[in-house]
């Protein structure tokens, strides 16, 4: 079992996933595959319930950056802790693309990863364990520092040290 | 040198904190060490086959004597009273115990040092030409874009969970002591036509199963451009770099399977995207980056002094240490003095405590307080006043760090092998010391000349086997330790690797074969030829007759 942590809360998810053959229901909000997307899109669209969209960790956003505006939800599967390529395309969906809905993280996220997840864009965690909120506290309480600049806005520490000089003059 | 402000300390402080807390989980078994074996790797904890070691990070290679004290305390309380200086300007301690780590990590805080990266999927530790900021050869020191770059990959969100680790190389000298070519990705400076310095960028390079010279992506770059640069293949390698085979995944093979141009059109593409918006370098950060690496007040009037005063040594090994391991200074009067870890029979890299504590009082007394570790496996002083040097001599003599064979036959490069490493096929130490007292002698060191000889203990070439003049890689035949032997590898700015000689040879025919080479060597060479010069004039079959055919001298192999 998974629980839903988004923006920092937990929260119900109210998607369903559909994948393969799966019959796409007349109601209901919808996570779909990409190849679902692909071949159903018309009748998605149609639908008045929310849309969201999931991608395996080959399948590059690129694929779906005209169609953003469709999705509520842009899920990226991490099928292993390793396969850090969603951390690349979160990046580029929040800072190329432009998507400003749901950036999910699904799949083996560990809660040492959830902390560069935050940093490239993700506000949302689907995490297993029995207290994921509070795993997501401890990680966020774990940096107060950054030396990168990345998409959450925090301040990187090359502009904290200009910030701080120019004060002190 | 690079000194860490409040945001530095703060980050390596609170990743020590972090650290605490997953080893107390992984003690009591809340993490299993499947779980548990990321985490330590990032952190530069690995579990060898006696130990656990611990991989610390010296970026670029610069080390106070503090620092450098601060080991030697870690090694005492810690460790069995040594550490290990490796080819990636790394320490090793090679037999920590788990609880310890994180109380070493909050030691090594409180100098400003951390193991951060030093292992993993990561970028790792960034290198460069220990002689930066000093070496008379340099257009430019590189340290204020080595110390940027360090910055920009330390806990780098989208870059920690690459396809296979990452390292970097820079270079302010035309002449390449960092290896720049066997690099993921290698810096190397230059003018351009109209004189201004700039950065090849050089990609694809490595070691390891799967040796590759690396390939020019950018003839040359404007350094401010370099970390916006190195952004985009870093995004083009997560992206695509396979992750299907971890034999298949470093960046080498992504830049072969594409093909140099078509890699070079990805990274550009996404260079283009990335410069409109992204962050440029802040000039205000780099000059305080910079002002860290301002030289120490030299004195002038040393330009005045004997440069090579002998002080009334009479003993011929000084002229030789002048010779091999005192190099030009940028300024006049003052020498780079290279301490040489490779006294016959030593295991080359190991340093006791008490020699890191003298040496550190040394680098003290003699230059600024300051020291470097190259990739051969040595230290440098990189701020000697001329006329200290019989001071200096002495003092080194007596500590065994005088050995005057730097880039000669037995300034060997060795990986831990067998004696420690768990993928080894093979001791590479005892080779190492078996050939270094084999090389014992002064005058037949100087008169051979320089000469590389690199080993490893298995074929992911640590000990960088495949560019030294001679490699020697361990391989396993049925259960049973051999060493096959390349000949004309090279690490410097006119890469090469290393060409296979024949068969693999019994640990105890290695050093007869090496001698035979060496002798063949002697015999073609024309005036003041190296043995790589040689070797690329006359190719590999003269050496192969003398090692294969020596008139029935070799024992046949199985
Ligand atoms: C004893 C524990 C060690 C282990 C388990 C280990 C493991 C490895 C492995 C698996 C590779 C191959 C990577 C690849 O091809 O993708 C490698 C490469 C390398 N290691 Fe080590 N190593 C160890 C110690 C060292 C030491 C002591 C040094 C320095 C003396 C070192 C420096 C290097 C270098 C320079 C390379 C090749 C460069 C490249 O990555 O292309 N390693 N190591
Ligand atoms: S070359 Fe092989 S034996 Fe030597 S340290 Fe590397 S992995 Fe171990």
């Amino acid at each position: 079992m998974t629980t839903l942590i988004k923006d920092g809360q937990a929260a119900k998810d109210i998607y369903l996933r559909i994948d393969g053959d799966d019959p796409i229901p007349d109601g209901g909000a919808l996570l779909v595959s990409l190849p679902v997307w692909q071949d159903h899109w018309q009748r998605l669209t149609r639908r008045p319930d929310p849309i969201g969209v999931v991608l395996a960790s080959h399948e590059h956003p690129e694929v779906i950056a005209d169609d953003l505006e469709n999705f509520a939800v842009i899920a990226l599967e991490f099928p292993t802790f390793r396969d850090g390529r969603a951390y690349s395309y979160a990046r580029l969906l929040r800072d190329r693309y432009g998507f400003s809905g749901e950036l999910r993280a699904i799949g083996d996220v560990l809660l040492e990863q959830l902390h560069y997840m935050e940093r490239v864009g993700f506000n949302a965690f689907e995490l297993a364990g029995d207290d994921p909120l509070a795993e997501l506290e401890t990680a966020r309480g774990d940096f107060s520092v950054w030396y990168q600049g990345a998409v959450d806005g925090r301040r990187p520490a090359s502009v904290l040290r200009q910030a701080r000089t120019s004060a002190s003059k | 040198m690079y000194r860490y402000d409040e945001f530095d300390r703060t980050l390596v402080s609170e990743r020590v904190a972090q650290f605490r807390r997953q080893v107390a989980r992984r003690l009591t078994g809340e993490l299993s060490e499947d779980q548990f074996k990321p985490l330590r790797l990032m952190n530069g904890l690995y579990l060898q086959l006696h130990a656990y070691m611990l991989r610390i990070n010296v970026p670029y290679g610069c080390l106070s004597s503090a620092q450098l004290r601060a080991l030697a305390r870690i090694a005492r309380r810690y460790d069995r009273g040594y550490g290990h200086f490796t080819t990636r300007q790394n320490i090793q301690f090679n037999w920590i115990a788990l609880a310890d780590a994180p109380d070493i990590m909050a030691d090594l805080a409180a100098v400003e040092m951390n193991t951060m990266q030093s292992s993993g999927n990561c970028v790792r530790n960034v290198t460069a030409d220990h002689y930066a900021g000093r070496a008379a050869d340099e257009i430019e020191d590189p340290r204020v874009w080595c110390e940027l770059l360090r910055q920009y990959s330390i806990l780098n969100p989208e870059f920690s969970y690459l396809p296979r680790k990452f390292k970097l190389a820079l270079t302010g000298s035309p002449h390449d002591r960092a290896a720049v070519a066997v690099h993921d990705i290698g810096l190397r400076m230059y003018r351009d036509e109209q004189g201004r310095p700039g950065f090849e960028v050089i990609v694809g390079g490595g070691q390891g199963r799967t040796p590759a010279i690396g390939k020019t992506i950018r003839q040359w770059i404007e350094p401010r451009h370099i970390i916006l640069y190195v952004e985009a293949i870093l995004r083009v390698y997560n992206l695509y770099g396979r992750r299907d085979n971890i034999y298949k995944a470093r960046i080498k093979i992504l830049v072969t399977a594409l093909g140099i141009d078509r890699f070079r059109e990805l990274v550009d593409a996404e260079w283009e995207q990335i410069r409109a918006t992204g962050p440029v370098i802040d000039d205000a950060e780099r000059a305080r980056i910079q002002a860290c690496f301002a030289p120490p007040d030299y004195d002038r009037a040393a330009a005045g002094d004997d440069p090579s005063p002998a002080a009334g040594i009479s003993d011929p090994a000084y002229d030789a240490w002048l010779r091999s391991n005192v190099v030009a200074h940028k300024v006049a009067g003052y020498a780079i003095v290279n301490l040489s870890l490779k006294a016959p029979g030593r295991v080359p890299g190991d340093l006791a405590a008490d020699k890191m504590e003298r040496v550190a009082d040394l680098a003290d007394r003699f230059s600024c307080g300051e020291l470097r570790i190259n990739h051969r496996q040595n230290l440098s002083f990189v701020d000697v006043r001329r006329r200290d040097l019989p001071v200096l001599w002495r003092a080194l003599s007596t500590l065994e760090l005088a050995t005057p064979n730097i880039g000669l036959a037995s300034d060997i490069i060795a990986c831990p092998g067998l004696d420690y490493c768990s993928l080894a096929n093979a001791r590479s130490i005892p080779i190492a010391q078996d050939l270094s007292r084999h090389f014992a002698d002064t005058d037949k060191l100087q008169q051979v000349g320089s000469l590389t000889i690199n080993i490893s203990g298995c074929m992911n070439a640590c000990g960088h086997h495949h560019v030294g003049n001679i490699g020697i890689l361990g391989v396993d035949k049925r259960g049973a330790e051999f060493f096959q032997l390349t000949l004309g590898g090279s690490a410097d700015e006119n890469p090469s690797l290393g060409d296979r000689l024949g068969r693999g040879l019994p640990q105890a025919d290695v050093p007869a074969a090496i001698e035979r080479i060496v002798d063949a060597y002697l015999a073609l060479r024309g005036d003041d030829e190296t043995f790589l010069q040689t070797y690329r004039r006359v190719g590999i079959e003269p050496f192969r007759a003398v090692v294969y055919e020596p008139q029935g001298t070799t024992r046949q192999v199985a």
